[in-house]
Parts: C-alpha cells; structure tokens; sequence
C-alpha cells in the first residue's frame, strides 16, 4: 500500500479547496439561508409540525443532505475531471499506485471537504431554528457515510464525463430530484401510497431517512434498512471504481 | 546474472493496437542497457510516445512483454513503476499549483517521503529554484518543460523518459539541459529520449533506437553507426579549372566538378584502405596543383533519412518540407 500516495494527493487536493474556500463555503452557506426562509417561513406558516417536530426544525436534516450529497458528488467527480482534462492524469497513470490509493486520496478530500460544509450549515441552522440532536453519534456517522459514498459516486461521474457539461449535469439532473423526492421536505407518509411507494425505490430516501432519525428520533424506515441501503451503495460505487481500473474505461487507451 | 548484459528496460513483442483498430506497435522489441542515453529517433506517428507509454502504464499493451529491472510492468507494476520517471511529450501542468509543491506532488505519487532537499536540488539544476513559489501557469513555455523534468526527477528514478525534452527550449537551456542528462547518465541513470533534433542524438546519445510505423529499425551505438553508415566525401579544389579528368585519375572513383574546378573523391571512412595516398600521389604525377582540401561526413540526419526512407527517397521528402 503506498500510504504516501494517498496522503500527497489527499493534501493536494485539501490545498486546492483551501485556495478557493470562499466560494466553497459561502455558497451552501447563502442557498441553505434561503432555504430556511423560503421552507421554513412561508411552508412552516401552513405546515405547523411534521410527526410531532416543527417544520423548520424537520426540513434541517434534508438540507443538510441536499448541500452534503452534492457537494460530495462535485468534490469528488472534479477532483479527477481536472488531471483527466488538463492531461496531468499522467502522473497517476504512471505511478507505483492501485485504486484503491487513488480513491482513497481524492474521495478522502472530497468527503472531508463536504463534511465542513455539512457542518457549517449544521451551524448555520442553528440560527434559523431549534433543534435538538437526539442521536449525535450515529448523526455523525450517517453524515460520513453519506459523504464518502456520494464522494464515491461523484468520482465515477468525473470519469465518466467527458466535458464541463456531462460534469455538471449529473448533480442537477438527477441528484436534486432524487433529494426533493427523497423526503427532505416532507415524510413519506404524507404522500398518496403510490408516490409513497416510488419514494421508496430512491436510495436517497433511506439516507435521510437515517439521517433524520439520528436528530429526531423518528424515521421513514428501520435505521437498519437506512445502513444496508448505504452499505449497497458503496459497494457498488467501488465495485464500478474497481472495474474503471480494470478496464482502463475512459483512464487509459 | 550480470547487470551489464541484462538490458534495463526489455520489450519483447509488443504490440498495440488502439481501440479505433489502428496498430501503433508492431511486434516491437526494444531494449535499454543500464546507465546509457539512448535516443529514440522515428518520425511523426511512428509509434515514439506509444511505446513510452506503455511502458509507463499509461498505455496498454495489446500483447507482449516489458520488463524494467527485471520486473515485469503487469504483474511487479508497483516495483517496475517506481524505477522510472516521465517526462511526457505535451505540456501538461496543474496550472494553480507552487512549482514546489508540483514536484514535491510526484516524489509523493511514488511512494517517497517528503525530501525538501532533493527537490530544491532538482529544481537549482533545472535553473528554477527562483520560481518555486511561483503557480505553473505563470511560467513561460520552456519552464513548464523544465518543471516536468522537475517533476519526472522528483522520486530518484533509475530510468528516465524523455519525450522530446527540448522541444520549446531555446539554445542555452537546451545545453543546460543537456548537461543535466549526462549528469544524470553519470549518476547511472538510463536515459531514454526522443527528438526531432537529430544533432541532439548525435551529441548525447550513446546508442540510436531508429523507430518507424510501429517497428524498430535498428538499434546501435551511435559512433558505430556513423561509421558503418557514413560516408566520407574528400573535395580537392584545383588552382586551375581543368575540361575533362585526366586518364590518369579515371576508374577510381572520382568525379570532376561541373565547373571543372574540384574534384570529388567518396570514400568510406571505417575502410582499412581508404585510397587517399594512391589518389595524391596521382593527382601529383597528373601534374595537377590542389588550392584546397575538404572532407565532409554524412550527418546522423542524412542517415536517418535514409534509413527512414530508403536512400533514393530523400528528394520526395524534401518535396514534401
Ligand atoms: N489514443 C490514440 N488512439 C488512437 N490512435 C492513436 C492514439 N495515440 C496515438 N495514436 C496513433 O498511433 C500512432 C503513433 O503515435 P505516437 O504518438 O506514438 O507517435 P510518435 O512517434 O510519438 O509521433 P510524434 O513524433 O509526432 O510525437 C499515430 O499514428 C497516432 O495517430
Ligand atoms: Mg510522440
């Protein structure tokens, strides 16, 4: 194992997200801010509480999903688009490495870079509403897991794309529908049963649903369920990772 | 086992055949011996850059074996890898990234500890110790090269791919450069190159690996070669213009210059006997009076060409310049 590979590319990777903190930072920071105050204000005024937690305070941990799976997926999927764009990759075709020191550098940094952000907005939240945290370990847990698996994902996307385009457009098209529609904003069981029932063949709607248990107490489905549609998640990602490599698709002619 | 009679790098039957169907190499067999500087000479698509990445890893073979000090670059990737340092043939660079820690990145990528010494030992020869807080894309053409030669010496490799170093380099940095590889060389680095600048061959290299549409040519010691494939043309120029050569000189090998004022005697210069005395001697009983003395020997471009295209096809492709 060539842990020094893995610690340079996760530094580097940490370097560059330091040269543009600003933007990463404030950017989740204002959209959440709006959120509360669209969400929170004016849907909290009709919806009064949602299985016994005020609105406001429901809607938290969905957003904090919703910035931390896509920043997870745009870390992540960058990270390696850039080498493969500028060419650079070279330096990681050709050295003493395997996959597994690859991913874990670059999705390491993006998982980490979307976990401040998570955190941040945590924070911020606490401006807008009050909330209480009944599960903070395994919130933190849920939070890390979410974040590496998202990482996962957003690094075979950045393999996978071949333009700025094909980069972007996986996050917009079918990340956010999956958080809106993954129960961010409302619990599965205030749906009719049929869109109840589509709800429930979205991976995202597990996460959440975990997620929301760790503040709340209270969940969609079994936290079990949650952690095994995690552990699904992440074993495929890297098994798709694993056979990128293998293969050489799209890293080597 | 004898470290000088096992090439370095060893490829035996390479092929590569890219996805689109188009065979870049051919059934290739290579080798590199160990502390040489070897230049790869070959015109444009003629499989250079393929062939150095495939050794590299960057690239995969088709079929065939590579082996870099003896390990074979599939199965003891980890090992063959680490010997070897690459400079690729495009600029490519991390644009925002401090000269320093580009290069301290790679010495990372193989595995060494972090060596703040060896870097700033790496960039000084590379005349770039001034820029190192400097991002790369604020570094003219020709140091970016020299960066990603910075870079390709970052982890102490044994065996260095030099895929047209100095192409952009101006005239003094080129001789720099230069004297980095022999210093290299000394150090008993491989040093494998390619480019178009055939006088660079001539001046560096120990050995010329001739490459064309995906197949070695020959490989050979450059001085060798120049013998075996040289020939030398001695020009004496005559104090008087003569009509016709005189009988005397006639079946030797000599021609008379169109102008009637030199006479031109090819000869081969590796030969026991070249002749030179005999036709002296009888340019003197001739009663003929020399002005003038030259020789000249073909170049390793001429032989290049040559070699690429077969001797009577110089004049197509001067056509083609
Ligand atoms: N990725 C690729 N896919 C398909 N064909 C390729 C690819 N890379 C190179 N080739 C083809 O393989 C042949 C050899 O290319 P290569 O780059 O190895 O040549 P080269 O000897 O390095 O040339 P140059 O002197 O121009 O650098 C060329 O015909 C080229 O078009
Ligand atoms: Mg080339």
């Amino acid at each position: 194992m060539n842990l020094q590979a893995v610690l340079t590319i996760y530094k580097a990777e940490m370097r560059r997200f330091f040269r543009t903190y600003q933007q990463s930072l404030i950017a989740p920071v204002i959209s959440t801010s709006l959120y509360f105050v669209v969400f929170g204000t004016a849907i909290g005024g009709r919806i009064d509480q949602v299985e016994g937690v005020p609105y406001g305070a429901f809607i938290v941990p969905g957003l904090i999903m919703l910035s931390v799976m896509t920043q997870s997926i745009q870390n992540g999927s960058v990270g390696i688009y850039f080498p493969k764009f500028q060419g650079t990759i070279y330096e990681i075709l050709s050295a003493p490495v395997t996959f597994i020191e690859v991913v874990a550098g670059y999705v390491g940094a993006a998982a980490t870079k979307a976990l401040a952000i998570g955190t941040i907005i945590l924070i911020t939240a606490t401006f807008f509403v009050d909330f209480q945290i009944l599960h903070p370990i395994s919130m933190v847990a849920f939070l890390l897991m979410t974040c590496v698996c998202f990482a996962l994902l957003g690094f075979i996307i950045g393999i996978w794309a071949q333009n700025f385009d094909q980069l972007s457009m996986i996050p917009v098209l079918v990340i956010t529908p999956l958080v809106f529609l993954g129960g961010s904003f409302y619990s599965a069981n205030m749906l009719p049963p049929f869109w109840e029932g589509v709800t429930r063949l979205n991976p995202v709607f597990y996460l959440i649903s975990g997620f929301r248990w760790s503040f709340f107490g209270y969940a969609d489905v079994p936290v079990g369920v949650s952690l095994i549609a995690i552990a699904i998640f992440t074993a495929v990602c890297l098994s798709v990772i694993w056979w990128i490599f293998r293969s050489g698709w799209r890293l080597r002619d | 086992m004898a470290p000088q009679t096992s090439p370095i790098v060893q490829v035996q039957g390479l092929t590569k055949t890219y996805s689109g169907g188009f065979t870049a190499l051919d059934n290739l067999d290579f080798d590199a011996r160990e502390g040489e500087i070897l230049a790869l000479l070959g015109p444009n698509g003629a499989g250079k850059t393929t062939l150095i990445s495939t050794i590299c890893g960057i690239t995969r073979p088709t079929s065939g074996s590579v082996t870099v000090g003896g390990y074979d670059i599939r199965r003891d990737f980890r090992r063959a890898r680490s010997m070897i340092g690459l400079v690729p043939q495009e600029l490519v660079v991390e644009p925002f990234t401090k000269v320093k820690d580009t290069v301290a990145f790679s010495r990372g990528m193989f595995g060494k500890a972090p060596d703040p010494a060896h870097v700033e030992k790496v960039l000084k020869q590379l005349s770039l110790w001034d820029k190192r807080d400097n991002q790369v894309r604020e570094l003219s053409g020709g140091m970016k090269r020299r960066v990603l030669i910075a870079k390709a010496l970052a982890h102490e490799p044994r065996v260095l791919f030099l895929d047209e170093p100095t192409a952009g380099v101006d005239v003094e940095l080129r001789k720099g450069m230069w004297d980095v590889v022999r210093e290299l060389r000394e150090q008993g680095v491989t040093v494998i190159l390619t480019t178009h600048y055939i006088e660079e061959a001539e001046e560096m290299a120990d050995r010329i690996s001739v490459i064309s549409a995906g197949r070695i040519l020959l490989t050979e010691d450059k001085a060798a070669l120049m013998r075996r494939m040289g020939h030398k043309e001695l020009r004496i120029e005559l104090s008087e213009p003569i009509a016709a050569l005189p009988p005397a000189l006639e079946g030797r090998g000599i021609e008379l210059s169109e102008d009637g004022h030199s006479l031109i005697y090819s000869y081969d210069s590796s030969a026991e006997r070249t002749g030179i005395t005999r036709l002296l001697s009888a340019l003197a009983e001739a009663g003929l009076v020399m002005s003038d003395l030259s020789t000249h020997q073909s170049s390793l471009e001429e032989i290049f060409v040559s070699l690429v295209h077969g001797p009577d096809d110089d004049n197509e492709r001067e056509a083609a310049q």
